[in-house]
């Protein structure tokens, strides 16, 4: 038993740079998909029907094609139309594209839950459209948005998990790459599963943590 | 750099992803159902059981739900026979793994539905003289069904979509066959082309399906 916690131990410092890559990833990812997702949202929310429908039309079709197909598809499409970026933008490029289709849909029902006569009463104290959206319904939008976002960045980190798939070495690779050496699957996987889940769990309490903080929002 | 499209190839080798479209659906269902089993027992032991029990099934849940899919399908394949020594083929691998992480997403949409149902009607069904066995089947059940059937039907397109993940382990199921033709042929910007869409409308196709069969489960009262 100690043998096989000294060896787990030891391989920890090969460990170590697979993980920052998956926080890496995540991190990047999780960022700029907020920042679209958000106004991609917004867009779904309130927009024109020649905004709405391209944006339905982007956030169904990525929505209903498994994260590991869209990767290939991006991965191989991407040369093919005229763009050739290394491994990491390519796979970068797809996570988020796949994770702000996600975000986009979580913006959009926390906006539409806000009651509508939050917005006629700021309509009829005179806000323009733009005032009613900064002061009215984004800070109430954001207490129902932040939960599930939260919840939502544990996807981002599990999805990264693919990114093994075309050869970037990050936990899941560089803890394959042990086993490689080692021929020890269970003892390296229950180690990056470990990893995996102190991150996530992490986020998902934080999630939970938030939703009862912000339960107080009605109606 | 000018690139022909050819999907030649892709016809050619049709096959394979029509067999592998299929085998994903089998998958799907065949897991669905087994993860069915696993989350409905464990919802109702979650809900009757002591402190003990529901730390057991938390534990379960958490475990699953926080690490990738990916790494739980090399775990079951890679891990679980190098400690028992022994083997099983891909395919039972992928149907393991996938059963227990339906399971643990069930479990919460299983108790979820339990937590709804209201309280007259297990008073009522308690009234009338049912055992406790009794008000489960043809009390509890029913009506919890009608109430996570719309997230049933959800889970299951997701998991249809989470059978990609067989194919990192030879499972022949369509994300295989594309990348078996991709290796191939090379006609990899064909092969994606086709592939995606598959699964896009296979999903949506699924999904209104399931939500025409629900509507006619609660219209004409089956469940």
């Amino acid at each position: 038993m100690s043998d096989l916690w000294s060896f787990t131990v030891g391989t920890l410092p090969f460990l170590w740079s697979g993980l920052l890559m998956t926080l890496f990833v995540s991190a990047v990812v999780v960022v700029i998909s907020a920042f679209v997702g958000a106004f991609f949202g917004v867009g779904l929310a309130y927009g024109p029907l020649w905004l709405r429908v391209p944006l339905r039309i982007y956030s169904d079709i990525l929505r209903g094609i498994p994260l590991l197909v869209v990767i290939f598809s991006i991965y191989y499409l991407l040369p093919f139309a005229g763009l050739n970026l290394q491994p990491l933008p390519a796979v970068l490029l797809a996570l988020t594209m796949f994770k702000t289709a996600h975000v986009s849909e979580i913006a959009r029902g926390a906006i539409q839950s806000i009651a509508k006569g939050q917005i006629d009463a700021g309509m009829a104290i005179g806000l323009t459209f733009h005032q009613r959206l900064v002061y009215v319904v984004m800070p109430q939008a954001l207490r129902r948005f932040l939960p599930p976002w939260i919840n939502s960045v544990t996807d981002a980190v599990k999805g990264s998990s693919l990114v093994s798939l075309v050869g970037i070495v990050d936990l899941m690779l560089a803890s394959q790459q042990v086993i490689g050496r080692t021929y020890q699957p269970l003892p390296i996987y229950m180690l990056a599963a470990g990893m995996y889940f102190i991150i996530n769990f992490s986020l998902s309490t934080l999630s939970r943590r938030l939703e009862a903080r912000y339960a107080y929002v009605r109606e | 750099m000018e690139y022909h499209l050819n999907f030649n190839f892709i016809w050619q080798y049709g096959s394979r992803l029509w067999w592998g479209l299929a085998l994903s659906i089998q998958l799907a269902i065949i897991s669905v159902l087994i993860g069915c089993v696993i989350g409905f027992a464990l919802a109702v032991a979650y809900t009757g059981g002591g402190r003990l029990t529901r730390l057991a099934i938390s534990s379960y849940v958490e475990f699953i739900r926080n690490i990738p899919l990916l790494l739980l399908v090399y775990l079951v394949f890679y891990g679980i026979p190098s400690a028992g020594g022994f083997a099983y083929d891909a395919k039972e691998s992928f149907v393991a793994t996938l059963s227990l992480y339906a399971g643990a997403y069930l479990v919460e949409v299983f108790r979820a539905g339990l937590d709804a149902i209201p309280k007259g009607a297990i008073d009522a069904g308690k009234a009338i003289g049912l055992t406790p066995w009794q008000r489960l089947v043809h009390v509890r059940f029913p009506i919890m069904l009608r109430i996570v059937l719309p997230s049933l039907s959800t889970s299951f397109i997701s998991l249809f979509k989470d059978t990609s993940l067989a194919s990192v382990i030879a499972v022949p199921e369509l994300t295989y066959g594309a990348n078996w033709i991709k290796t191939n042929t090379f006609r990899a910007v064909e092969v994606w082309i086709v592939t995606a869409p598959m699964y896009l409308v296979t999903g949506y196709v699924i999904l209104l399906g399931l939500r025409i069969l629900e509507r006619a489960l609660i219209r004409n009262r089956l469940t």
